[in-house]
């Protein structure tokens, strides 16, 4: 199903529709968004300049130090009181990202989930359990008003206490659940720990899953615990771009279709800026075309994906960015190697007699980067040759990605830390001397 | 007659074994042989125990990774060239010896635990040849 006429125009209207927007974007924020009119006048570029699509690479890019620079409100293009909502990034490191959202932007982000959530099988007959944080962060919030819109019945039940949530999905029968990647997977664990088996106990045939990276071994473990015929997208998005429903992977799973009318995709060399042609792999830059209170034009995701304008088989238009393999911040370099946790994830996956879980351990010894990756045992096991056999495929599949030499650590099942939010599998001790 | 044998994967972590036995401990099982095969990162650690079902259950609960496997513990008289006798049956019936360790009670007879690749087999082998291999009942009993 297709939720709006405009994820199937042809390509001259969307641009047209893009075209319209953007230049009114461009006017706006000169006009408002002090620090955005001074980066401007700073390159010598005044709106005048900015004609067409093509003219958005003259345009200076705005990062998350912008946001932090100019906390809380500095970035806004419209006065406090216009605010419906605020939410704010987690922050981790100094203060938050703050995000604030008018009345007409609210209207928007609810359009723009209801469109991927629908992409990802979503109807008004689902139960749809969130299964993400409610509070600050975007992600469940999002989700909530996109499926209510579709006229799916909530149930938002927020993270944690696992045995709980495996109990509504029973009781209520929940049939779309959403969640991170692996907050799904622990889920189903926790479900065959109560005595259940998740693909006949339990109704779940949708998943709609982000705020994570989703490989495709991933997709593999998903279906292997929750059933081959559950249909899980993987859906993106972003709070300072808006949050979930920037873009959502639809039946084929062949990238993430673009909700285009409202986000204009770029792809950069993230070392140079340089803007790189179709197909190519690189940081993907956002410019909101229609957003009221946080207008941002090419902001640095840091994340790295690349594009294609191909229609779908689907019968979107839409331009869609494939499965992200990675973020530049979560780039480790490993003796002059780039490498993403995502690719290492890839490899623990493959290999027959582990579970989903690992941890990357990254530490300097002398003069060189040693990487460990800890990994766990699926099944017990009584034999050295298994166990060798393991470590060795692990090892030797590593090597062929990464072309590095890892220590592979073979762990009890159940030992390694489980998350619910967003995963955090790397130790990187280079950096706490 | 084969018996059942309580493997354990274990890390290389300091006091990770003390742990096991903690549990077994705990739990009362008795413990009659231990063997712990191990690499630089990890080990293997097989019991034979009065009561192996229960011993592999705790340690399940416990969060051990731990399993039971069918091995055989054959008598061995206390006489020069008796454990060479065995094994020279079993390896001309083709029978390959996977590990071993011994198990010392205070009888007569010393005994060996041995997991070989068709166990079946071997069990039929000793004893046309006479050779004493002990239950589990004898097992559970010690």
């Amino acid at each position: 199903m297709i939720w709006a006429k405009e994820e199937t125009l042809p390509r001259e209207e969307i641009e047209k529709i893009q075209l319209d927007r953007f230049l009114e974007t461009v006017n706006r924020v000169y006009e408002k968004v002090e620090p955005y009119r001074r980066k401007m006048d700073e390159m010598g570029i005044k709106p005048e300049d900015i004609k067409s699509l093509k003219d958005l690479s003259k345009l200076p890019f705005v990062t998350k130090q912008d946001l932090r620079d100019n906390y809380p409100f500095g970035l806004f293009a419209v006065p406090k009181e216009k605010l419906l909502r605020i939410h704010a990034s987690s922050g981790t490191t100094g203060k938050p990202t703050v995000v604030g959202y008018t009345e007409g932007d609210m209207d928007v982000w609810t359009e723009c989930v209801s469109r991927i959530a629908c992409a990802g099988g979503a109807t008004e007959k689902d139960v749809a359990q969130i299964c993400f944080g409610y509070g600050m962060f975007t992600g469940a919030l999002g989700l909530h008003y996109g499926l209510e819109n579709i006229g799916a019945t909530i149930v938002p039940s927020s993270t944690g206490n696992s045995e709980k949530q495996i109990m509504y999905m029973k009781d209520f029968g929940t049939s779309l659940l959403v969640a991170t990647p692996s907050y799904a997977l622990r889920l189903a664990e926790v479900a065959r720990e109560m005595g259940l088996d998740p693909k006949k106990d339990l109704n779940v045939k949708i998943g709609l899953v982000g705020s994570e990276l989703l490989t495709d071994a991933m997709r593999d473990e998903m279906h292997k615990y929750w059933g081959q015929d559950m249909l899980v997208t993987s859906n993106y998005g972003m709070s300072e771009l808006m949050g979930p429903g920037v873009s959502g992977e639809c039946e084929y799973l062949d990238g993430m279709h673009i909700n285009e009318d409202f986000f204009i995709p770029e792809i950069i060399n993230p070392e140079t800026g340089e803007v790189l042609p179709e197909g190519e792999w690189g940081e993907l830059v956002i410019t909101c075309i229609k957003k009221e209170a946080l207008p941002l034009i090419r902001y640095r995701t840091k994340d790295i994906t690349k594009l294609t304008y191909e229609k779908c088989k689907c019968g979107r238009t839409t331009c869609r960015m494939a499965n992200l393999s990675g973020r530049s911040d979560d780039m480790l370099k490993i003796r002059g190697v780039n490498v993403f946790p995502s690719q290492i994830e890839e490899v623990v996956l493959s290999v027959e007699g582990l579970g989903p879980h690992y941890e990357i351990i990254v530490e300097r010894e002398g003069y060189s980067d040693k990487l460990t990756v800890k990994v766990e045992l699926a099944r017990a096991t009584d034999s050295f040759t298994e166990l060798t056999r393991i470590e060795k495929s692990v090892k030797s599949k590593l090597k062929i990605m990464l072309g590095l030499d890892a220590k592979i650590l073979l762990e009890s099942p159940n030992t390694l830390a489980r998350f619910e939010g967003k995963a955090k599998r790397v130790r990187d001790l280079r950096k706490e001397k | 007659m084969t018996v059942k044998q309580v493997s354990v994967f274990i890390e290389n972590r300091q006091g990770r074994l003390g742990e096991v036995l903690q549990v077994l401990k705990d739990n009362n099982v008795n413990i009659l042989s231990i063997s712990l095969a191990d690499t630089t990162e990890y080990g293997l650690l097989r019991l034979i125990v009065n009561s192996p079902e229960k011993a592999r259950d705790v340690l399940l609960a416990s969060g051990f990774s731990s399993m039971l496997t069918e091995v055989l513990i054959i008598k061995v008289p206390h006489v020069s060239g008796a454990l060479q006798n065995i094994l020279d049956l079993l390896a001309k019936a083709n029978i390959s010896i996977e590990y071993m360790y011994g198990l010392s009670v205070e009888t007569k007879d010393a005994s060996i635990v041995v997991k070989t690749n068709e166990l079946k087999r071997a069990c039929e082998i000793l004893d046309k040849g006479h050779i004493e291999t002990m239950s589990p009942q004898e097992i559970a009993i010690l």
